[in-house]
């Protein structure tokens, strides 16, 4: 039931009602609401239990494993939202100036440090509000250094058929066009294709590595010198930089642009789709495209650096500074891990990765690359029991639900027909990694007796099987008064 | 199994093409491709009088699993499309060698099976994912 619906005239929650009738004198008198909002008027009770019971119904990472693959759903600390929460961070205004802001720019001008660090890149920009925008503002730098040397027929990105989907999409939105490159069948990028694919025309490459099948493509330093060699630039997707944290630097692999997912490496809040923060990092070559505003620091001060300080950058991604909020959790992140920690992110991620492979192998699961070591995921391939039991990777995953487990990633990549993609994360012990294993042998041993468990699963969640093609073909986003008085 | 008309021509990436003895040939995804996809909710059909070489992207399908480019299967200009698929991408499920039919070309070369797979060798090509 929506809050709405629950609205009665005249009811109140005291606790969020404001103190005082707000004075809009000052706003033109054309942009004043002729009517009064369609705010629902329940009771402080009913607000608490409504918001509560919606808590409850959510999988999440605070109450359940979450092995989403290529999302890193991993714990994220309460030391990192306390100290984002302290009042002089939450207090200031977006629009201080530099002076009354010092701390926070002190704490960003770090975070811009310490991400250029763990990434071997050269200059690090915070502005991007989310992983996709921070890929649209890495190919836009990548169309901006080849106009600025007149190199204007390089028109084409070329994307690995493993990508992440926003890949093509960012390319598209700068205005370039896509070419796809196969996998090959172990996994790495059809070095071959690629060779054939590099020309004049080839403006860079969106890569991820480790890409999304869960492996750490072992020719990587070919690829990087075939896209370098025809003019090209590389680009790379930190989607998966959980795997190679501390350990390998994309900066050093060749790549030229880097965006990283703040909410999934850095363990900011995935909450309700943001907000999210997807910094990029940039080769010398590209600095002056950043995105702004960059935060300096002269002698002991820190300074925004703006539009007129950096015209040549492809501009502003957002308001003001970013999603600070985001920015700081992140900050404090890095912070109590250091260097040494990192490493260690990204060595129990890429453990308990193999283990689950290992187990989950031993079990009788088929592994889409069995001869591959998992970086931080990796992806099973349920195509053995879809066949003999008529039960798909779908099935398993609502099934996996009633067990207490969130679904790992189903049906993506693509490429491989009825997979599972599946990562851990480091946040999860031994004790949670056996249970998972264990519920998904449960549930093979249901595929084969009694499939239509599995069919008509989830059975023990506060909805059952939902109609995702009714969803999508009649969408109904929003609530409208009209619908209440129906 | 999937059905395979004999009396068509596919390719790998599962489009079939019906020579309509015009000169032009009506284009489609194979039932194999549509139970692959599962349910449909949406088709982007090219604009008609557009130009594509043959293997050139020139509409998507999108389930509920997957957004899939479907690619001209021939060279040639789009005469008509189907626009019954907009209100009711579930045709093409239901019927994806009839009511489903996506676009149809008009062919610039002569030979309205260029390049194209003949039933046998689809049915390998279905054969080897399975």
């Amino acid at each position: 039931m929506l809050i709405q619906e629950q609205s009665r005239p005249g009811r109140m929650a005291t606790a969020q009602a404001p103190l005082d009738m707000a004075d809009v004198s000052d706003l033109p008198a054309g942009l004043r609401r002729k009517t009064r909002a369609a705010l629902p008027e329940v009771s402080e009770l009913q607000a608490v239990r409504h918001y509560t019971r919606l808590s409850q119904k959510n999988f999440s990472i605070d109450t359940h494993f979450y092995p989403l693959g290529s999302c890193t759903m991993k714990y994220n600390p309460r030391a990192c939202n306390s100290l984002a929460s302290l009042p002089g961070f939450l207090a200031r205004h977006p629009a201080a100036p530099e002076s009354h802001s010092q701390g926070i720019m002190a704490c960003l001008y770090e975070l811009q440090d310490m991400l250029r660090i763990v990434t071997g890149m050269h200059a690090v920009s915070l502005a991007p509000a989310a992983g996709a925008q921070g890929e649209l503002a890495g190919v836009m730098m990548i169309r901006a250094y080849h106009d600025a040397r007149g190199d204007t027929a390089r028109r084409e990105i070329l994307v690995p058929d493993a990508a992440h989907g926003t890949n093509p999409a960012s390319a598209i939105m700068a205005g370039f066009e896509v070419r796809e490159i196969p996998t090959g069948s172990n996994g790495d990028v059809d070095i071959a294709a690629l060779r054939d694919a590099v020309g004049p025309q080839t403006a860079g490459i969106m890569l991820t590595n480790p890409s999304t099948v869960g492996v750490f493509d072992c020719n990587i330093q070919a690829i990087a010198a075939t896209v370098h060699e025809a003019g090209g630039l590389l680009y790379y997707d930190g989607a998966n930089l959980n795997a190679i944290l501390g350990k390998v630097r994309p900066g050093d692999m060749g790549f030229d642009v880097i965006h990283m997912n703040l909410h999934k490496t850095f363990s900011t809040p995935h909450g309700g789709g943001g907000p999210g923060a997807g910094p990029v990092g940039v080769s010398k070559r590209l600095e002056p495209y950043l995105p702004v505003p960059l935060v300096v620091k002269d002698g002991a001060a820190y300074h925004w650096q703006v539009e007129k300080d950096r015209p040549e950058s492809i501009g502003r991604m957002t308001a003001f500074g970013g999603n600070m909020g985001i920015l700081l959790r992140a900050y404090i992140y890095a912070r109590l891990l250091g260097a040494e920690g990192m490493r260690r992110v990204s060595e129990y991620a890429t453990l308990n990765a193999n283990y689950l492979l290992a187990r989950l192998s031993n079990a009788g699961f088929t592994l889409a690359y069995p001869e591959r070591r998992a970086s931080h995921e990796f992806i099973i391939t349920l195509r053995k029991e879809a066949k003999e039991h008529g039960t798909n990777a779908m099935d398993f995953a609502k099934r996996l639900l009633d067990y207490g487990f969130h679904a790992p990633t189903t049906y993506f990549p693509l490429l491989v027909p009825e997979c599972l993609l599946i990562e851990p994360t480091e946040s999860e012990s031994k004790e949670a990694l056996d249970g998972f294993v264990e519920a998904l042998i449960k549930i093979r041993a249901e595929a084969k007796d009694r499939p239509d468990l599995l069919k008509q699963a989830p059975h023990t969640m506060p909805v059952r099987r939902l109609d995702d093609v009714r969803a999508a073909r009649q969408l109904d986003l929003a609530w409208r008064q009209a619908q209440a008085q129906d | 199994m999937s059905n395979i008309p004999a009396d068509l021509n596919y390719t790998e990436s599962h489009e079939w093409v019906r020579d309509n003895g015009d000169g032009t040939v009506t284009v489609g995804i194979t039932d194999h491709a549509q139970e692959a996809l599962g349910d449909l909710v949406f088709v982007e059909l090219p604009e008609v009088g557009k130009s594509f070489a043959a293997k050139d992207a020139c509409a998507v399908v999108e389930s509920v699993k997957a957004a899939s480019d479907i690619y001209a299967p021939v060279a040639g200009e789009v005469v008509a499309v189907n626009d019954a698929l907009d209100d009711a991408p579930e045709t093409l499920n239901a019927d994806p060698y009839g009511e489903g039919w996506i676009f149809q070309l008009k062919l610039v070369g002569d030979d309205p099976a260029a390049g194209l797979l003949d039933p046998d060798a689809y049915q390998r090509v279905v054969d080897d994912e399975a």
